[in-house]
């Protein structure tokens, strides 16, 4: 399968423009289900041409909310509209928006050709119109040679490219895939994700995502919405998802984070240098912790404090200056992954805090083992202070 | 002993207890003596001499056309029946309508008859060819509910979802989706109906009129005056259609489980 | 997970002729006659053709109706110690029949369910073959062979397990019953056993003999409770319909064998007596359905 390069991806982001439309709004939607609340008052602007993921845990409800904008279940109360339009007791067979059903929902009793004509078939099109979008389709997914196939005669990336095939043939305004590369093996689904990526660019879709994968999020989305509980918990792009989450069910979702509970001990202090935020500094059972941070709460209020493990350094050399952002104790775990061990340092109070080295060198036998007496160190952007 | 010959021997005795009579039966209507304990040679002519027995011929014309009628009606309202089941999982009078079904299965077949009878005298309908159509339907469509029922229990509804967002309206994803793929379950269930009312002699005894004897009636009461290599025949015709419908139903099966392995070696090696 | 499906027929109307033909079909053909049973049942014997009262004449005469209602026919059938008999003798031969139903189609369900994977699709097509063929036919059969003159005494004729002026006195008995019952109605017991039994993870035995236990005492501790929903649903299936039977009782028993449908159906052919009949039929039911109501409940209280 040869990777495609297509165009480098543009600066998009019309979501920081106050002016522009949103393409699909969700308007304070509500879907219960009995006394379950499945989606809980969600607002949500997703604009043209974005690539948008909604993440979270299997009954977060993101699929609910898929579904209700694909018009298979219509919400308890609030409002969907696409391009302004109300979409409320339209049904599923006269929306513009097509689905990619995480089971792929492939017509076993039809070839793929079939498969892929089925939808522009209902559109009553000429019969050498379908002929020519279809092979436009099988094209686009390169599958031109299995067009004959039935379903149970395709591998599993081969059923995926048909549902793929199958959904924009009629060229939807907005696609829809639900968990779409769930059923995928690891090294296929990276591939396919960058072929996503591709699809949607060339052709200038709307793509609605929903997963509960993360890395897959965060590698084909604009942006992400993550979700708990019916409600949407923060909407951003990745990296600001990842660098800056706006709490701990964020920070713990995504990635791997060590959190650190403490007290704000002084706020607005002088920036390193013109332009940076003031300093703040917290303290957590003893452990100086100071952060490039606007002050989110009063002195006093307890937060959390949270960093990544990439972002702290471990050295067998205590660091020049220990007495903020450091922090001692000893090996008590360590993982080698291939590209980056993690080791789990016991705190001398007991704590866990767990810190990344990418493995630079091909030593067999790395210095820093088990029981190994270590300081840990990281600066003062590293980190951040979470309040929820 | 070892359970692998315990159970090969428990399967032998099991297995001949079940077929023994059957064939027994069957080797006897070729018997030249009209005794059931004398071999007196092989021999065919019980079976002309039951092809020259009207009343026993128009008696199989009846039954083959009850048969055809009531699995016919009784398929599509069990089909209809078994979505009912499955696809409204909330509507009024629910649990009464699935005692309903569930019922007849296990009703003694005298109640069942008696009841059907006492309801066409009631309206007063004349018994006979109708009456037990009408009957047979009734308690053959509960079967076909309970077999389309299983199939469409493990259906994939994204099947459906997927035409409907393709733009399909909701009866043509059914004839064009959902109907395709149950068809097989639909076929097994309508033979079941076929073979029930094939078989039935309480229901018909009672639901019957003048001019509708089935076949069951028939030889019930020949039976009852004793065996005859005649009857033996009729039996061994009986259960070589059964036999040969069961075995082609099967092979066809086999055939489709053989076509869906070679199916999954052609996704495997990724070429045809 | 919250996302239940909704009907695809929602919007539909077409959803209601679903639910309404096959409604309509089955309380026109099955529930209705239940009603007009149990009103037959208490009605009076009548000379005329249909012979009994009619069922229906108009509102006006509801009145009068009710006051002629009566119980007649259920004294009756309790005061004929035939019926009682009859019923608690329907039971008895239900009850044993089952029981030898489970005593054959347990090891029998269980060989089938150990033997290699390759030819159990081939037994469960052995099981189900006799079901196909006619019911009546599978009875007929055994005549031919328990029948005084019949191949049983042939063959034991043959080989000289009994002297040459004797016959076997099987037909027409309870016992003829018996084998005919069980002849009939194994594949029903054999098909959920087996069922039950196939689902059953082997590596449990595995891990029991692990665990030291000898696979006699692991067939009792595994093996046979995880078995009782597929003995239980057998046994209903079984016992239900053996209560009721008619044509085994009335083509391989004697004249001594009581069973209730065989009473039922001569009470209705042979005397025509068409109210007496339904109060035999409406007892029977009840009968039947208060035991599998009271079973039903159990089930739930214990879930």
């Amino acid at each position: 399968m040869a990777k495609s390069l297509g165009p480098v991806k543009r600066k998009f982001s019309p979501w920081t423009d106050p002016s522009a439309t949103p393409f699909i709004r969700f308007e304070n939607v509500t879907k219960t289900y009995g006394d379950f609340t499945a989606v809980d008052n969600l607002t949500l602007d997703i604009y043209e041409r974005e690539f948008f993921s909604l993440l979270g845990p299997s009954g977060c409800g993101k699929t609910t909310l898929m579904r209700m904008l694909a018009g298979f279940e219509e919400p308890t109360s609030g409002r969907i509209l696409l391009q302004g339009q109300d979409l409320a007791g339209v049904p599923p067979y006269r929306r513009p928006t097509n689905m990619m059903f995480q089971s792929y929902a492939l017509f076993p009793h039809m070839t793929v050709e079939k498969n892929i004509a089925f939808g522009l078939e209902q559109d009553g099109l000429q019969k050498a119109d379908i002929k020519a979008r279809v092979e436009e389709m099988l094209k686009l997914v390169k599958l031109e040679p299995f067009a004959k196939r039935k379903p149970a005669q395709l591998s599993g990336g081969q059923r995926q490219r048909v549902a793929l095939a199958r959904s924009l043939a009629k060229q939807p305004k907005v696609l829809l895939l639900d968990e779409p590369l769930g059923a995928l093996d690891r090294k296929l689904r990276e591939e396919t994700q960058f072929e996503l990526m591709d699809i949607q660019h060339t052709l200038g879709l709307t793509f609605l995502i929903v997963t509960h994968d993360q890395e897959e999020a965060m590698t084909v989305s604009d942006r992400i919405a993550v979700m708990d509980k019916g409600v949407i918990v923060q909407v951003a792009t990745p990296a600001e998802i990842y660098e800056a989450p706006n709490c701990r069910y964020v920070a713990d979702f995504i990635g791997d984070i060590n959190i650190l509970e403490g007290k704000v001990t002084a706020e607005g202090g002088a920036p390193v240098s013109p332009g940076h935020p003031p300093v703040m500094t917290l303290v957590s059972e003893g452990l100086q912790i100071a952060v490039e941070q606007e002050c989110p709460a009063a002195v006093g209020d307890a937060v959390a404090f949270a960093v990544r493990p990439e972002k702290v350094r471990i050295s067998l050399d205590q660091p020049a200056d220990t007495a903020v952002n450091a922090a001692h104790g000893e090996v008590w775990d360590i993982g080698y992954l291939g590209d980056f061990s993690v080791f789990l340092v016991k705190l001398d109070d007991g704590r866990i805090i767990r810190a990344a080295q990418a493995n630079v060198s091909r030593l067999v036998d790395r210095p820093i083992t088990y029981g190994d007496k270590v300081w840990l160190k990281w600066p003062l952007d590293a980190g951040l202070v979470l309040t929820r | 002993m070892k359970p692998g010959r315990f159970d090969s021997t428990v399967l032998t005795f099991c297995f001949a207890f079940l077929y023994l009579p059957i064939i027994i039966l069957v080797v006897y209507s070729f018997n030249a003596s009209k005794l059931v304990t004398v071999w007196g040679g092989f021999s065919l002519q019980w079976y002309r001499s039951l092809w020259s027995n009207e009343s026993l011929m128009d008696a199989a014309w009846v039954t083959a056309r009850v048969g055809v009628l009531s699995a016919t009606i009784g398929t599509v309202l069990g089909t209809l029946a078994a979505l009912t089941l499955v696809r409204f999982p909330r509507f009024p009078g629910r649990i009464p309508f699935t005692g309903m079904i569930y019922a007849p299965l296990v009703m003694p077949e005298v109640i069942t008859g008696l009841s059907m009878l006492l309801l066409f005298v009631a309206l007063d309908i004349d018994r006979g060819f109708w009456t037990v159509v009408i009957a047979h339907t009734t308690f053959t469509m509960c079967y076909v509910a309970i077999i389309v029922q299983s199939r469409l229990l493990t259906f994939d509804r994204s099947l459906e979802e997927a035409a409907l967002d393709l733009g399909c309206p909701p009866v043509k994803t059914f004839f064009k989706i959902t109907l395709p793929l149950i068809l097989p379950a639909i076929v097994s269930g309508w033979m079941l109906a076929f073979t029930l009312s094939l078989d039935d002699l309480v229901i018909a005894s009672f639901t019957t009129g003048p001019g509708a004897t089935t076949l069951p009636i028939k030889i019930y009461s020949q039976v009852r005056l004793g065996v005859t290599p005649e009857i033996n025949a009729v039996c061994t015709i009986l259960i070589a259609l059964v036999t040969t419908g069961v075995i082609i139903a099967s092979i066809s099966a086999k055939r489709a489980e053989l076509r869906r392995i070679h199916d999954e070696h052609v996704a495997l090696r990724g070429t045809s | 997970m919250a996302e239940t499906p909704t009907s695809f027929a929602k919007a539909s109307p077409s959803r209601w002729l679903i639910v309404t033909i096959p409604y309509l079909w089955l309380v026109l053909f099955f529930a209705a006659p239940f009603f007009i049973i149990f009103k037959i049942s208490l009605s009076d014997t009548a000379i005329a053709m249909p012979p009994y009262e009619p069922v229906f004449e108009g509102f006006a005469s509801l009145g009068d109706f009710l006051s002629k209602l009566d119980f007649e026919n259920y004294q009756s059938l309790w005061g004929d110690s035939l019926y009682l008999s009859a019923y608690l003798s329907s039971l008895r031969i239900a009850a044993i029949s089952t029981l030898l139903l489970l005593m054959i189609g347990y090891p029998m369900a269980l060989a089938m369910a150990r033997a290699p994977s390759t030819i159990r699709p081939t037994l469960m097509m052995m099981v189900i073959l006799p079901f196909w063929t006619s019911f009546l036919i599978r009875v007929y059969a055994w005549i031919g062979i328990l029948k005084p003159e019949g191949l049983l005494t042939a063959a034991l004729h043959a080989v000289g397990l009994m002297a040459p002026d004797q016959q076997v006195e099987i037909y027409r008995t309870d016992y003829a019953v018996f084998i005919g019952i069980v002849y009939s109605y194994l594949p029903f017991m054999v098909l959920p056993l087996y069922s039950a039994l196939e689902k059953l993870d082997g590596t449990l035995l595995e891990a029991a003999s692990d665990l030291g236990c000898p696979p006699w005492k692991a067939f009792w501790k595994i093996t046979f409770p995880l078995s009782l929903p597929g003995v239980i649903a057998g046994s209903m299936i079984c016992f239900i319909p053996i209560t009721g039977e008619f044509v085994i009782p009335d083509l391989l028993g004697g004249p001594e064998t009581l069973m209730i449908g065989r009473t039922l159906w001569v009470e209705f052919f042979g005397n025509r007596d068409w109210p007496l009949a339904s109060a035999v039929a409406v007892v029977l039911l009840l009968a039947l359905v208060v035991p599998i109501v009271i079973f039903q409940n159990q089930q739930q209280k214990v879930r």
